[in-house]
């Protein structure tokens, strides 16, 4: 897993209308990049689901929230309908799980993204990172707002 | 539910006379979405439970976009009492194909509320802050789903159920 002070890897991915994201869109701003391993597995859901509903006091405390999994867009943006999602989620689909891996959070075993957590500073500097032991462990939100209180 | 007070990692808040509980035994605290499938499924089996059964409101709106209603709706029918919270909550979770606003109406009515108290309660602030409460507390303890149970501070199993009937055997 990436590790706090160091650069964060560009993103340059697609969000789920096809537009290219990349870090420099959050210039001034911190971002939250949450890594995760499947749309429309259940775990995913329900992460995705909380985080969703305080993304109001994420954006409060001057952070932007976005999701990465090694799904294509059209795959994402279908997830994000049914859910109710209204974060991006980017698709780290070609070549897959390129960021992933620059971000220490891809399980080459599985072929998706552990679930892992960054916070990025406006000047793009990574601030905090955070790995779960194995895919079924959920980070909880709390942990983004410690980290957001800390960094 | 945007606010300004900490979202940051706390342990599950001990039930106090806010809360709703109900039951003898060990003290268990459930995090429950009303209109959770699952959430239902676990009711079904823990409901009767011998356990000092402490619920928390828990609404994933995004997921479910009826959840804050009934949410709301169960808060607004405890203000006018305890007793009638509690079958109002078993009601909601035992017939999910009845929870549109002419259903709750009728639940309201058969209990003997007042359904203009009920129907300005619901959309009050002081019931949007007491669900509130809860989801924070939620948050805060890292509740990433729903169903999500507490005992002792401690999260238990993902197999809700399963957990809950342990707990209670452990008392006799």
């Amino acid at each position: 897993m990436i590790e706090p002070g160091t650069r964060a890897p560009a993103l340059g991915l697609a969000d789920q209308d096809g537009n290219t994201v990349a870090l420099d869109d959050f210039a001034g701003r911190r971002l939250v990049i949450a890594f995760y391993p499947l749309d429309f597995s259940a775990v995913c859901t329900d992460q995705l689901s909380i985080y969703q509903e305080v993304l109001g006091e994420i954006e409060s405390r001057d952070a932007a929230l976005v999701g990465v999994s090694v799904d294509s867009s059209a795959c994402h943006a279908a997830f994000r309908e049914k859910i109710g999602l209204t974060f991006p989620l980017l698709a780290d689909f070609h070549p897959k799980g390129a960021v992933s891996s620059a971000y220490g959070a891809y399980l080459e075993d599985r072929g998706h993204a552990n679930r892992s957590l960054v916070l990025v500073d406006g000047d793009g500097t990574v601030r905090w990172s955070y790995a779960t032991p194995t895919p079924l462990e959920v980070p909880g939100a709390n942990l983004i707002f410690d980290a957001l209180a800390d960094a | 539910m945007v606010g300004t007070s900490s979202l940051g990692s706390a342990a599950v808040p001990s039930p106090d006379a806010d809360d709703h509980v109900r039951g003898r035994g060990p003290v268990a605290i459930v995090y429950f979405d009303l209109a959770c499938p699952r959430c239902a499924g676990t009711w079904a089996e823990i409901a009767t439970l011998e356990l000092e059964l402490c619920v928390r409101h828990f609404p994933v709106a995004s997921k479910r976009p009826r959840s804050p209603v009934l949410h709301a709706a169960a808060e607004a029918v405890a203000i006018q009492s305890e007793d009638a919270f509690w079958n109002f909550w078993d009601s909601l979770l035992a017939d999910r194909a009845h929870v549109d606003d002419p259903h709750l109406w009728e639940r309201v009515r058969d209990l003997g509320l007042d359904l203009d108290r009920f129907q300005s309660d619901r959309r009050s602030d002081a019931v949007a802050a007491r669900v509130g409460r809860d989801f924070r507390s939620g948050i805060r303890a890292g509740v990433t789903a729903t169903p999500s149970g507490f005992a002792a501070g401690e999260r238990l199993g993902d197999d809700l159920a399963a957990a809950l009937r342990d707990l209670s055997l452990q008392s006799r």
